[in-house]
């Protein structure tokens, strides 16, 4: 009883801060919502009984990956958004999309109550033994797989974001290491001063 | 000694014992706070030929007290230019933060008390150590947002580069925590220390768990943004870094943040390494429940004081070195660590 009033609780948190998400005009307002979010998706797995993976959500989508967007709107120095009435697009697509996607997802919950049962809160197993089983024995090849997708993504961002001329010529580039990394903390010094 | 598992409580008795837990542990740990920074005054000024704090009470032991009083008499300032909200949020989630990651800490064996008993900690989850790592990394965003809010290009630098420097090694330190968990096949906080017995401490197991020491120790120093690794309130570059239109209580709380994760960093080093509280325990009943969180604060003691020591040891290093020692010296090495304690693992089973 406890657990489930905890569990509506932290499911009418997630779902305030996801509207708050878009409601929200300034980009840092918009991604604390966002950790919010993250946070209390996090809160509704421990309840769940997944510890491990309500763990790893914290401390990857939460901890990491949530702070790498902070930085990037502090960098930036976003400011507010303008509001614009919207495009006609939106309006004609959105509008009947998300009422299709709402009849949907009421029509499986309802059509489907009598097959499917409730999952009784704490119920599901989480142990990190299991889930390295699971990802290291019986799912090693997509593990695998994913991880050279990752890998690949990085080299990508690396080629990306170099200088042409520093993928051109590698051993007679004009600028060292040493240079390229002085040059990347005045440029972080140059985004402080016009604040 | 014996845990009695499978002994239910009723919800109340649970619900009371754990307030009172949770009353016991925040109370000391702000005690143990406010008595490093006393600990940090007086070694540094032993360090620097001078003698520290003297006038409040015996060796300038009711320092701590007064410093309390003056921050909350003094003003406290909110500059026009801040943004407001989120100002005044910043400090609130370093400290909480900072305090929420002891709840998982255990510092002793099991007591009775009573009819009832318990172990020395607040709540014993079989993911206690992911648990303190995600609350610390969540502990990034009161620093960045403090440095961001307070719309002060000095502030903004402090920021970035603390969040930048807090994601850089908290990589490296959670890398370095793997071997150990090889090795003891949990991540319950008292398993791990239950696998320590009769002086198998991990700092002892030659030569993985040593180096993973070191790495963690080395990241720990970063995460807390502790000299030399304390370039985000580099005073002669930055002013103070993100806290420098902070005043008062605010201040406060980003101070006490500083020193609570210190303990926490102290605690983990000690649970993981050191083997947490086990030590030669004797005598009677009541000394055998005392002795093991004497050995324990004593463990913790050592940590933080090494903290100051380096602390007034060792010059800052510069940015880029920071970032190169953690991405390509640190990281690849305690990846290494976790291959060949792997392989080691597998091959004696």
């Amino acid at each position: 009883m406890f657990h489930l009033i905890l569990f509506l609780f932290f499911g009418a948190i997630c779902v305030a801060g996801a509207v708050n998400l878009l409601v929200q005009s300034h980009p840092i307002n918009s991604a604390l919502s966002l950790i919010v979010v993250m946070a209390s998706l996090a809160a509704e797995y421990l309840l769940l009984g997944a510890e491990f993976v309500a763990a790893v959500q914290v401390i990857v989508y939460a901890g990491a990956i949530m702070v790498l967007f902070l930085i990037t709107i502090m960098l930036l120095n976003a400011g507010k958004e303008e509001r614009t009435k919207g495009s006609r697009v939106a309006t004609v697509l959105g509008i009947p999309g998300v009422m299709i996607a709402a009849v949907l997802v009421l029509w499986t919950l309802v059509g489907r109550s009598s097959t499917t049962h409730l999952v009784s809160i704490g119920a599901l197993w989480g142990a990190p033994k299991d889930i390295a089983r699971l990802l290291f024995h019986d799912f090693l090849l997509p593990f695998e797989v994913t991880s050279i997708l990752i890998l690949i993504a990085i080299m990508g961002a690396v080629v990306l974001a170099s200088r042409p001329e520093a993928i051109a010529r590698p051993h007679h580039s004009s600028r060292t290491p040493e240079e390229t990394r002085e040059l990347a903390a005045a440029g972080l010094a140059e985004t402080g001063k016009d604040r | 000694m014996s845990a009695p598992h499978g002994h239910t409580l009723s919800i109340t008795t649970f619900i009371i014992i754990s307030i009172i837990k949770s009353v016991a542990v925040v109370g000391v740990l702000l005690t143990a706070v406010a008595y490093s920074v006393w600990l940090e005054r007086k070694v540094s000024a032993h360090i620097q030929n001078r003698w520290g704090p003297t006038r409040v009470g015996p060796f300038g032991l009711l320092q701590p007290l007064a410093d309390g009083v003056k921050f909350i008499f003094k003003e406290d300032l909110t500059q026009p230019h801040v943004y407001k909200p989120l100002y005044i949020a910043a400090p609130i989630i370093a400290v909480v933060f900072a305090i929420t990651s002891i709840s998982v800490i255990p510092f002793g064996n099991w007591v009775d008390v009573g009819p009832w008993g318990t172990y020395l900690q607040i709540t014993d989850l079989n993911i206690g150590l992911l648990v303190v790592l995600g609350i610390t990394s969540m502990g990034v965003y009161g620093v960045a947002l403090a440095g961001w809010s307070s719309n002060n290009k000095y502030s903004l630098l402090g920021g970035l580069r603390a969040s930048a420097q807090m994601i850089s090694y908290e990589v490296s330190l959670g890398l370095s925590l793997v071997p150990i968990l090889i090795k003891s096949g949990s991540l319950s906080l008292r398993d791990i220390v239950d696998a320590q017995r009769h002086l198998h401490w991990n700092v002892f197991y030659v030569p993985m768990g040593t180096l993973a020491f070191f790495i963690y120790l080395i990241s720990a120093y970063a995460e807390t943004n502790r000299t030399p690794f304390d370039l985000p309130e580099a005073e002669s570059e930055l002013v103070a870094g993100y806290h420098t239109e902070y005043s008062a209580m605010k201040f406060a709380m980003f101070f006490m943040a500083e020193y609570a994760n210190m303990v926490t960093v102290a605690c983990l080093a000690t649970l993981l390494f050191f083997g947490g509280w086990l030590g030669p325990v004797f005598g009677p009943p009541i000394l055998q429940m005392i002795l093991p969180v004497v050995w324990f604060c004593l463990k913790v003691f050592f940590f933080m004081f090494l903290y100051v020591w380096v602390r007034w040891t060792l010059p800052r290093f510069r940015y880029d070195q920071l970032m190169a020692f953690g991405w390509k010296v640190l990281l690849p090495l305690s990846v290494a660590n976790i291959v060949v304690t792997a392989l080691i693992v597998a091959w004696r089973a």
